[in-house]
């Protein structure tokens, strides 16, 4: 995703000022994007070089309606219509982190795994409330409420995930035995030499 | 802290079997439910949730330490006071509903009452109050087969909730409808709660525990961890703004 590009949906409806891009950006995201005007100005500035979008004569106070141009409608399009490319998204820190975990010899990677877990779902919970406490979407709110509904499948999927380095990561290398507070050294070996239980979900 | 738990188990351990072959199914397990509480519990296969629901319901002794519901140790009641405890305090909800399939949605809603000695007609007003509080008043006298699953699955949550009782156990309620469904039973259960009853819900699935104040991690009979209680949604936007 990109600011021009969403600038320019934005425009796409009808000229606006850069306060104004600024709030429906941000009402259309949920707030899960904050930008600030600073951003707004100099991308409209960069958008306007390019001739993307074309600024309307100042009103009296100096305030600029900007609009979009048939050129900025072309990118727009292909952006719509062109899919999302692995490329295009930033790297996942948390698949290299476990990646690299796996190979480290002596770090719990069953505890840095449970850390992620409850951290997603507490992610997830909090992502769940907001979607709770949302009344049924109108028109107006469907745009943010699919970005809600994203990062909850987002936060699912990492869950699940996380569940299948669990059950691959007893498979092949035995948890580091815990401190001696286990009353029951069992325990750990259960885990280790049945992976099926991980595998059933 | 002082407050009495609706559910609290304290300690708990279970073992099936004895020597070489015994089966820890439970192991030194804690977890407490308040009322108005909603905690649902995730771990894999074999890792106790059933054990677990079977102990909070009275359906299964503990090998040691002690079960409350409402503050009263199940372990010290004979069967008789445990079967009346059930089925004063304690509401079930399954994954297959478990609605009985020759009576209608007010039949089965009223049949716990009846069973506790209500008379037909004041169990059948309750069963009503109770349908109507699940918005499904309209089809009171429609028999299971004729209704949804998600319908199906309301009229259960109705029937576990009726008269005074006050602690909700659900194994995988969801389980079995699609994920719109789902979330409007998880709506419901949460409706439930906020007006009192305490709730613990066993699910596979991260997207309903997700509905939960908390969300315990159960592995080997044990607690792993919870999520602990909630903070506010503010805590968000730095996570995701960027």
């Amino acid at each position: 995703m990109s600011i021009p590009h969403g600038l320019l949906a934005l425009l796409d409806q009808r000229p606006m000022y850069g306060y104004q891009l600024r709030a429906e950006f941000e009402r259309a995201t949920g707030a899960t994007w904050p930008l600030n005007i600073g951003q707004v100005y100099t991308t409209l500035t960069r958008l306007e070089r390019d001739g993307q979008v074309v600024g309307q004569a100042t009103d009296e106070e100096g305030r600029q309606r900007y609009e979009i141009t048939a050129v900025g409608r072309e990118t727009l399009r292909t952006w719509f219509t062109d899919p999302v490319t692995l490329g295009d998204r930033p790297r996942d820190e948390l698949a290299i982190k476990l990646a690299l975990a796996a190979l480290s010899p002596g770090l719990d990677v069953q505890a840095v795994v449970q850390n992620q877990r409850v951290a997603t779902m507490q992610r997830l919970q909090e992502l769940t409330r907001l979607k709770r406490d949302a009344p049924t979407p109108s028109a107006e709110d469907l745009a943010w409420t699919l970005v809600l509904d994203n990062l909850r499948y987002m936060a699912e999927a990492e869950l699940r995930w996380l569940d299948h380095c669990e059950g691959a990561l007893a498979r092949v290398r035995p948890p580091t035995a815990p401190p001696t507070s286990d009353p029951d050294p069992d325990a750990a070996s259960d885990l280790a030499t049945d992976p099926t239980q991980e595998s059933l979900r | 802290m002082t407050t009495t738990r609706a559910l609290s188990l304290l300690g708990v351990d279970r073992i099936h079997g004895a020597g070489n072959s015994a089966v820890h199914a439970l192991r030194g397990l804690t977890i407490e439910v308040a009322a108005g509480e909603l905690v649902a519990v995730m771990g894999p296969s074999g890792s106790g949730k059933s054990t677990l629901l079977n102990l909070a319901g009275g359906l299964d002794r503990a090998t040691a330490g002690q079960v409350l519901v409402d503050g009263v140790e199940l372990g010290e009641l004979d069967a008789k006071a445990l079967a009346r405890l059930r089925r004063h305090k304690v509401g079930y909800v399954f994954q297959d509903f478990n609605l009985i399939p020759s009576l209608t949605a007010a039949e089965n809603v009223a049949l716990p009452l009846e069973l506790d000695g209500v008379r037909s007609r004041p169990a059948r007003q309750r069963a009503l109050l109770a349908l109507d509080e699940v918005g499904l008043e309209d089809l009171a006298d429609r028999l299971p087969q004729d209704m949804s699953g998600g319908q199906q699955q309301r009229v259960a949550i109705a029937r576990a909730v009726v008269g005074e009782r006050s602690l909700i156990l659900a194994d995988e309620p969801t389980g079995a409808l699609d994920s719109e469904t789902g979330e409007q039973v998880m709506r419901l259960l949460r409706a439930r709660c906020a007006q009192g009853v305490a709730a613990l819900l066993v699910t596979h699935d991260a997207g309903h525990a997700a509905w939960a104040d908390r969300v315990v991690f159960l592995r080997d009979g044990a607690a792993l961890d919870d999520t602990g209680s909630a903070s506010g949604p503010e805590s968000l936007l730095p996570e995701t703004a960027r």
